[in-house]
């Protein structure tokens, strides 16, 4: 036993309503640049639909993750060491910036500069890259906000697999969520495995995975290699970028910014202890549908006093064990199994979960009468067809899904009884396997969600290992070259800074 | 004192050592300095078109080339008598592998040079540095390969014994080494030349990358064992803590349960 610890994150889909806070507050923070203006280190898709970049989930296309081959060894889904190394020159998996879509500004100065004109003026986009007029924007970062578009494009997504989509394009049965993404830092990430300089690492202490910006040389593998599409290639810098899961703030105790600002209040994060010597077995696991159980098996539990005295021994802090006995990451996961790592079978063992979305009851209006199975809303009749989240986060085995379904509704009838009628119902409770006292954990946490109670966040133990007078003085948290602007050519003799772009004089 | 100068002594005596100095000097010190400059400055993200073929035809025919000339140049001459090898048969070997390898190069560097100059996405991120060097190898390319047709008069393979010794002359510190190519065809020296030049120029471009390039795949296979790298801020390797923390866990007795850290 290996024992780490990580920070955990879990994103409870069933309160996300997709207002995108996440999305906005990590831009201004981290990609406002030049170069990385395409860049969503943290997007919402609304599924279903292709998303951001288009079909990121499709892999017959975009070959990432891993594969397993038949003597039951993993190499990234996109070759191994040589095969990757053969495609240096030119990545054929790698998406163009058409892909996610070309950045834009509007010519807002024109609608208070414009002369007399018989027009109303207008503020018409322009490409960020080259400054050119465009046309006509073909895609944004959010194209299919709402069932933006047409069924037949939108059901293209991947997770339509095994399902009868076509009942869903129409209207009455037509339904949809919300799905926010960022980098899953995983376990067993395919984007440092396909890094040939070796610039992509996780960090032992907390599971960070971070691009070295120095050892990054640009010959974009890691792009192809996550399947979550979640490493972004700066054409500015010539280096990749990725969600750096905040590490300023997680180092600090706090949370992500995403976190932070989510006004649904829909995100956790906790510490989850594992066992490093088993992630390869987890991730070799021979059938896709076991992948969500092995990676259960590979988190260790933070109460039992063997795991404690292994943790303690490996150097985990103390605090961080304490933590790890209150992590709601654990509970949801762990002690109520409503939370999925999305994509499975991509055998990165992500570590961003998913609980998945409550919906109405489908046809319950033209029924007059609610499916129920043992006095329980049937959430096989839910409006979201229950294989389309098996195939978002369990490789499509059901069973799991429905579990967590049949948890998160009995809570509601359960917190009903008990606040409407004032009865504690120990028979709801019993129904799917937990306990009043256990419920009313879960409402707590997911329901109400109190800042203490969505964040237990032990804070970084620098001190063991650092020399704060060696430190001193130095250029703190920079995103490029120590204390270089990060812009080559500037003020050095290497490279040349080019064009500086600002909107053209409007002529007419 | 300057009544015996001669142009070819800078040229073919003195500027090897100032453009490799500049190479090697400005190479060591761009990677200590600025190590955040230092990359491929791939455009593939912003077009697709014309790179694929473009950049697979021109780094393996520059890379042929360019090991050809390594080998060709840098192989001592007794080495050839030594296992036999005729030296027009290995300016045959030069034309024969060379050649093609120069015209990929060629054809897929002017694929390049077009996709960077007409496109405009990749024109306007394109830096000064990055358009001279690209022009400046097609030219090296264009030259190198009209050198053949000089090269076809003479396939005894003299001409090339000439470049061998000069070239292992220079790195021998004979600083004599320029008379060899005093009076070759004026391409060869042209070809030299801008050769040097690139050279040169090489810490100041993108070419850095090379470097990388020929590191990637040691770093990658050799000093890599598996796939995943996780890095640690710990000083001691694990099983070094491991027995620290057990050395302190035994001395306070086994119900102890104070961390070691």
């Amino acid at each position: 036993m290996r024992v780490r610890a990580q920070i955990g994150k879990v994103l409870n889909l069933d309160k996300c309503i997709g207002c995108h806070t996440c999305s906005v507050t990590c831009k201004n923070v981290w990609t406002t640049r030049e170069g990385v203006e395409y860049a969503w280190f943290n997007n919402v898709e609304t599924k279903p639909g292709t998303g951001y970049p288009t079909d990121w989930e499709n892999q017959k296309r975009w070959n990432g993750g891993w594969a397993r081959s038949a003597s039951g060894k993993l190499h990234p889904k996109q070759g191994s060491k040589w095969r990757i190394l053969a495609n240096i020159f030119a990545n054929p998996s790698m998406p163009e910036i058409d892909d996610y879509y070309e950045p834009f500004d509007f010519d807002y100065d024109h609608l208070k500069s414009a002369p007399d004109m018989n027009a109303f003026p207008t503020a018409r986009p322009r490409s960020k890259i080259t400054g050119e007029r465009m046309e006509k924007i073909e895609k944004g970062p959010n194209w299919e906000e709402i069932l933006g578009g047409e069924f037949s494009k939108r059901s293209a997504d991947y997770n339509f697999e095994n399902v009868q989509k076509e009942i869903y394009g129409e209207y009455e049965n037509t339904f949809m969520m919300y799905l926010p993404r960022l980098c899953e830092h995983c376990l067993n990430p395919t984007c440092s495995a396909s890094c040939p300089s070796g610039a992509i690492y996780k960090r032992e202490e907390d599971g960070i995975v971070l691009i070295d910006q120095e050892k990054c040389r640009g010959w974009r593998m890691c792009i192809s290699g996550c399947p979550y599409k979640k490493v972004y290639y700066n054409w500015d810098t010539g280096k990749s970028e990725k969600c750096t899961f905040c590490y300023p703030r997680i180092e600090s105790g706090q949370p992500t910014v995403c976190s932070e600002t989510c006004v649904g209040r829909i995100r956790y994060l906790g510490v989850i202890l594992y066992d490093a010597d088993k992630i390869e077995a987890a991730a070799s696991a021979e059938r896709e549908t076991d992948l969500y159980g092995a990676q259960l098996d590979v988190f260790l539990d933070p109460n039992d006093p063997e795991v404690i005295a292994a943790a303690r021994r490996d150097g985990v802090p103390e605090d961080w064990i304490e933590a790890a006995k209150v992590s709601p990451v654990w509970k949801m996961a762990m002690d109520w199994k409503v939370a999925f790592p999305l994509h499975p079978e991509y055998r990165t063992l992500p570590m961003v979960w998913y609980i998945p979305p409550l919906s109405p009851i489908q046809n319950a209006a033209q029924a007059g009468q609610i499916a129920m199975s043992d006095q329980m809303p049937d959430v096989r009749s839910l409006r979201i067809p229950v294989k389309y989240l098996a195939n978002m986060l369990t490789a499509g085995d059901e069973e799991p899904i429905v579990h967590a379904l049949e948890r998160m509704s009995a809570m509601r009838l359960y917190m009903r009884a008990l606040s409407v009628d004032g009865v504690r119902d120990e028979a709801i409770a019993a129904r799917v396997g937990m306990s009043g006292r256990v419920i009313e954990d879960m409402y707590k946490i997911m329901a109400i969600a109190d800042y203490e109670d969505r964040f237990a966040i032990p804070t970084a133990h620098r001190e063991q290992n650092e020399h704060g007078a060696d430190i001193r003085g130095g250029c703190g948290f920079t995103d490029g070259n120590g204390c270089s602007t990060g812009e080559a050519g500037k003020t050095t003799l290497f490279g040349g800074k080019k064009k500086k772009f600002a909107l053209p004089q409007e002529t007419f | 004192m300057f009544g015996d100068f001669d142009i070819n002594f800078v040229i073919f005596g003195v500027m090897p050592y100032v453009a490799l100095t500049i190479f090697l000097v400005g190479s060591i010190v761009r990677y200590e300095r600025d190590p955040f400059t230092w990359k491929s400055s791939s455009s593939q993200l912003l077009r697709r078109k014309q790179l694929i073929w473009g950049s697979i035809l021109f780094h393996v025919g520059i890379l042929t080339v360019f090991f050809g000339h390594l080998v060709g140049l840098f192989t001592p001459v007794w080495v050839l008598d030594a296992i036999g090898i005729p030296y027009a048969l290995k300016q045959w070997m030069a034309v024969i592998i060379g050649g093609p390898a120069g015209i990929a190069a060629l054809i897929g560097s002017t694929m390049l040079i077009h996709r960077r100059l007409s496109d405009p996405r990749i024109r306007v991120t394109s830096t000064t540095p990055d358009i001279l060097i690209m022009v400046l190898i097609w030219l090296q390319l264009a030259i190198g390969l009209l050198t053949i047709t000089q090269t076809l008069q003479h396939m005894d393979g003299s001409e090339m014994v000439r470049f061998m010794t000069w070239s292992q002359s220079v790195v021998s510190w004979n600083i004599n080494a320029w008379v060899t190519v005093v009076d070759v065809h004026w391409l060869y020296k042209l070809h030299i030349f801008l050769g040097l030049i690139i050279t040169a120029l090489f810490p100041f471009t993108r070419l850095v990358h090379i470097w990388s390039g020929f590191a990637a795949p040691f770093r990658y296979l050799l000093t890599r064992p598996g796939y995943q790298i996780v890095r640690s801020r710990r000083h001691r390797p694990l099983e070094d803590r491991r027995r620290a923390y057990d050395k302190v866990q035994a001395k306070r007795g086994p119900t102890s349960t104070t961390p070691a850290e």
